[in-house]
C-alpha cells in the first residue's frame, strides 16, 4: 500500500494508548497506523517523538483586522503551524471588535486562505467590549463562534455577566472570562509583592484575579453556564477552580506558558517583554500552576500569544503594552517546564482545549480513520529560538534554552511546519 | 562606576569616596569664583521628561561649576509633543554630540533604556517612584557633615515610603552607610513588604521620637494610585506631621530634614521648616556639590572601578 505520506517510528498517542508506530496518511485522514503501514511517497522520521493530535490554541491573538503591524492572520498561523498547532481560537479583541457575525466570518475566512491552521473565531460578550450590553450573540453563533469573551477587559458588571451567562447558557456556549478586577489592575504594571514594592511600581494584588474568579464561579453555578477562566495566575485561583469543580460547576481554566515559565523576579529589570496581564507572580503561584496543571485542575495551556510591535514594547515598563508571544513555545514549556507526560500533554495541548472550544475534528486521539492533524514533537531534544514567524518580537524566550521541540505539523494531511527538510520518497 | 542609577548594590566605599569628593567641591562653591575647568569642553543634557525645577537647575549649577556645557530638553516643547518615542529622542540628542544625561522620567527604569541604548554615562534623576540616587547622596552628605558619621545614627523616614523613590535611594544608602532606619506612615503609604526591607517600620511616631537622631519628612498627597490613602491632610498632620511640639520631644541634637518642596502647616510645622535644626536648605546647597562629584567622577577621569 503506498500512503501520501508516513510518519515512521514515534511514540503515537491511540485510543488504547501510546504505542510505537508508523501512522500512514493518504487524502488528509489517516489510513493506517501499526507497524505495517507500508511505503509513502514522503516518509518523515519522528523516531523519540510524540506523536498525536494537532495542538489546540483557545487563546491566541492575531490582531486581524486593525492591528496587522503587530500579526495578521498569516503570520499568526505560520508561528501557529510552527508550534504544532492545527487550531487557533482567535481572541475578539481587534479593531474593530468581534461583536457581531460578519466580523467573526472574516476571522474564520482568512484562516481558510491561509490554510495553516484552523482559525477559530472567538466572540465579543458585550458590543465593542464596553461591557454594558450583550454583543450579537445569536448573530456570533451562526457565524460558528462557540466561545464568548471580552478578553483585555473582565465583564465587570456583574448584573451583566450574568444575563450574558444565561443567554449564552442556553445555547450551549462558553462564557471565557479574563478574570482581573478591574478597580485593583487599573493602575498596576506587574504583581504587587517583593520586586514591586523595591521598583516603587504599583502592583496588582493576587485579589484582583481571585475576587473576580470567585464571583464568576458563583455565577456560573447559578446560570449553569459552560464558563471558562483564562490564564490562571495565582496558587488561589487553582484552588478556587478545584472546589468548583468539586461542586459540580462547569468550569475549565487554562493557564499560560509564560505563567509556567517565569515569576515576578523576572520583572526586576524592568524588561518590557515580561509585561503582561495578568502579571507574573510569585515562586509558589508558578508553582501550584504547573501542579494544577499536572494534575487536571487546569484542563488547558493556552498561549495569551499578545505580539506587540518593537516600537511598543521599547518603551519603559510602565509604558508598554500588555503581553508575550507564545505560539512556538509553549508545547516546549509544557514539557521543559510543566514535565507533562505524553498522554497529559496532548490532553491539556489538544484534547481538553479542542473540546471547550467545540472542536469536533480536532483533539481526536490518532485512529485509522481520523483526520490527519498531527503533531510529531521530539521532548527531547533541546534548542534555543533565534527568531520567530510572528510579524512581532515581544518574546523572552527567544535566546533561551528551551526542552522539547516541534519538529512536524500536519493538518488534515498537508504539512504546515517541518524544521527538517522533507526528502520525498525515503 | 559607569552610570548612577540606584543606591541599591552601591558599595559602601564607593558611596563614602563620593561624599568625600562633595565635600571638597562644596568649598569650591564657597570661593569667590565658584568654578573649576574640570570638565571644560564636556557636554551635559538634562533630559526632564517629568516636570522638575529643583533638581534640573541643581544639575545645570553642577555641570556649570564644573565648565561643562549644558544642553535642556524638556518634553512640552520638544518633538515628544508630536509622538517620538523615549528611543528616538534619546538617540536625536544623543547624536548632536552629549557625553552624559541626566534623565529624571515618570517610568520605573527609563534611565536603565537609556544605558542601553546609549554608550555614554547616565545619572537616574528620579524614576517613577524607584530611584532618585543623588538626592540619596547630598541627603547622606548633609547628615554626615552634622554628625561626621552615619554609623549608628537612628533615622526615622516619615511619610509617603510606598510612592517615594527619594525613601527607595534613602533606604539604601543610609543602611549601607551603618545607619538604622525605621520607616513610619499608615500601612497605605509604607511598602508591601516592608518586612524585606533593611528596616523598621511602625505607624507610631511619638515613639519613635525620642530615639531618632534624624526624622526625614516626605512630601504628602492624599491621593495615589487612584484611591485615597489616608482621610485628610489635617489628619494626617495630626498623626504624622512634624509640629513644633513634636520637634520639642527631640533630642536637642536632633535634626529635621525634608528633599522639598515642603507642605508648611502639612508634613511639617510652620515654625520648624526654619529652625537652626531644620537641615532643608543646608540639603539644597549640598545637592550642587554632591552632583559636581558624580559628573567628575562619570567624565572627569581617573576615578574608574
Amino acid at each position: 500500500m503506498m500512503n501520501d505520506l508516513v510518519l515512521r517510528g514515534g511514540s503515537v498517542l491511540t485510543p488504547e494508548g501510546v504505542v510505537v508506530a508508523d501512522v500512514g496518511v493518504s487524502n488528509g485522514v489517516i489510513a493506517a497506523l501499526g507497524t505495517t503501514v507500508g511505503e509513502g511517497k514522503t516518509t518523515l522520521d519522528v523516531t523519540g517523538c510524540w506523536v498525536g493530535p494537532a495542538l489546540v490554541d483557545i487563546h491566541t491573538h492575531l490582531r486581524e483586522p486593525g492591528q496587522e503591524w503587530k500579526e495578521d492572520v498569516e503570520s499568526g498561523s505560520l508561528a501557529a503551524a510552527a508550534g504544532g498547532f492545527g487550531a487557533v481560537v482567535a481572541m475578539p479583541n481587534t479593531m474593530p471588535a468581534i461583536d457581531a457575525g460578519h466580523l467573526a466570518r472574516f476571522i474564520r475566512d482568512r484562516g481558510r486562505e491561509v490554510g495553516l491552521v484552523d482559525v477559530m473565531p472567538s466572540g465579543c460578550i458585550t458590543l465593542g467590549r464596553a461591557g454594558i450590553s450583550m454583543s450579537h450573540i445569536d448573530d456570533l453563533w451562526k457565524a460558528g463562534v462557540r466561545i464568548f469573551t471580552d478578553d483585555g477587559d473582565s465583564v465587570a458588571n456583574s448584573a451583566v455577566l450574568r444575563s450574558a451567562m444565561e443567554y449564552i447558557s442556553a445555547l450551549g456556549g462558553v462564557v471565557s472570562q479574563h478574570a482581573v478586577d478591574p478597580d485593583l489592575s487599573s493602575v498596576g504594571h506587574m504583581h504587587e509583592g517583593s520586586v514591586s514594592s523595591r521598583l516603587g511600581m504599583y502592583g496588582i494584588p493576587h485579589a484582583a484575579d481571585d475576587i473576580t474568579l470567585a464571583r464568576d464561579l458563583v455565577l456560573a453555578e447559578m446560570t449553569g453556564v459552560r464558563y471558562h477562566v483564562q490564564h490562571l495566575s495565582t496558587a488561589n485561583g487553582v484552588e478556587l477552580v478545584r472546589e468548583a469543580k468539586r461542586r459540580g460547576v462547569a468550569v475549565t481554566a487554562e493557564v499560560s506558558p509564560h505563567h509556567m515559565a517565569f515569576d515576578h523576579t523576572a520583572v526586576a529589570t524592568t524588561d518590557s517583554n515580561f509585561k503582561v496581564m495578568p502579571p507574573l507572580r510569585e515562586s509558589s503561584d508558578r508553582q501550584a500552576l504547573i501542579a494544577g496543571l499536572v494534575e487536571g485542575i487546569i484542563d488547558a495551556v493556552a498561549t495569551d500569544h499578545a505580539p506587540h510591535a518593537a516600537l511598543e514594547k521599547e518603551v519603559p515598563f510602565e509604558e508598554a503594552p500588555n503581553g508575550m508571544l507564545g505560539l512556538e513555545w509553549a508545547a516546549s514549556i509544557a514539557i521543559g517546564v510543566a514535565a507533562l507526560t505524553q498522554e497529559a500533554f496532548f490532553d491539556r495541548m489538544s484534547i481538553r482545549p479542542a473540546a471547550i472550544a467545540s472542536l469536533p475534528e480536532h483533539g481526536q486521539v490518532l485512529q485509522v480513520g481520523t483526520a490527519a492533524t498531527i503533531v510529531a514533537v521530539d521532548p527531547l531534544h533541546t534548542w534555543t529560538p533565534t527568531t520567530t514567524f510572528s510579524k512581532s518580537r515581544n518574546a523572552p524566550y527567544i535566546g533561551m534554552e528551551l526542552a522539547g521541540k516541534v519538529r512536524h505539523t500536519l493538518l488534515r494531511g498537508v504539512v504546515t511546519f517541518s524544521d527538517t527538510p522533507i526528502v520525498a520518497g525515503q | 562606576m559607569n552610570h548612577l542609577l540606584s543606591t541599591e548594590h552601591m558599595p559602601r566605599d564607593l558611596i563614602e569616596a563620593i561624599l568625600d569628593d562633595s565635600d571638597e567641591f562644596g568649598e569650591v562653591l564657597t570661593r569667590p569664583i565658584p568654578k573649576v575647568p574640570a570638565l571644560r569642553g564636556r557636554t551635559v543634557a538634562t533630559m526632564f521628561f517629568e516636570p522638575s525645577t529643583r533638581t534640573r537647575m541643581s544639575f545645570e549649577k553642577a555641570a556649570k561649576a564644573l565648565s561643562a556645557d549644558t544642553v535642556t530638553f524638556s518634553p512640552s516643547t520638544s518633538a515628544l509633543s508630536k509622538g517620538e518615542s523615549l528611543k528616538d529622542t534619546a538617540l536625536t540628542v544623543w547624536a548632536m554630540g552629549v557625553d552624559l544625561m541626566v534623565v529624571r522620567h515618570s517610568s520605573t527604569g527609563a534611565p536603565w533604556r537609556l544605558a542601553e541604548w546609549l554608550d555614554i554615562p547616565i545619572i537616574n534623576g528620579g524614576d517613577g517612584a524607584n530611584q532618585h540616587p543623588t538626592q540619596a547622596l547630598l541627603d547622606c552628605l548633609t547628615i554626615r557633615q552634622r554628625f561626621g558619621t552615619l554609623d549608628g545614627l537612628h533615622i526615622a523616614i516619615v511619610g509617603d515610603i510606598k510612592h517615594s523613590r527619594v525613601a527607595r535611594s534613602n533606604v539604601f544608602a543610609m543602611a549601607t552607610l551603618g545607619a538604622e532606619v525605621t520607616l513610619v506612615g499608615p500601612p497605605t503609604l509604607l511598602p508591601v513588604d516592608v518586612e524585606n526591607w533593611p528596616v523598621k517600620a511602625t505607624a507610631d511616631l511619638d515613639a519613635v521620637l525620642p530615639t531618632v537622631d534624624v526624622v526625614y519628612l516626605l512630601r504628602v498627597q492624599t491621593e495615589r494610585g487612584g484611591s485615597s490613602v489616608f482621610p485628610s491632610f489635617s489628619e494626617y498632620a495630626e498623626r504624622f506631621g512634624m509640629s513644633s511640639e513634636r520637634f520639642a520631644a527631640l533630642r536637642p541634637e536632633s535634626v529635621v530634614l525634608h528633599p522639598g518642596p515642603i507642605n508648611r502647616g502639612v508634613e511639617i510645622g510652620h515654625d520648624v521648616a526654619d529652625h537652626e535644626r531644620s537641615l532643608i536648605l543646608a540639603q539644597v546647597t549640598n545637592g550642587v556639590a554632591v552632583r559636581m562629584a558624580v559628573l567628575f567622577r562619570l567624565l572627569g577621569g581617573d576615578h574608574d572601578e
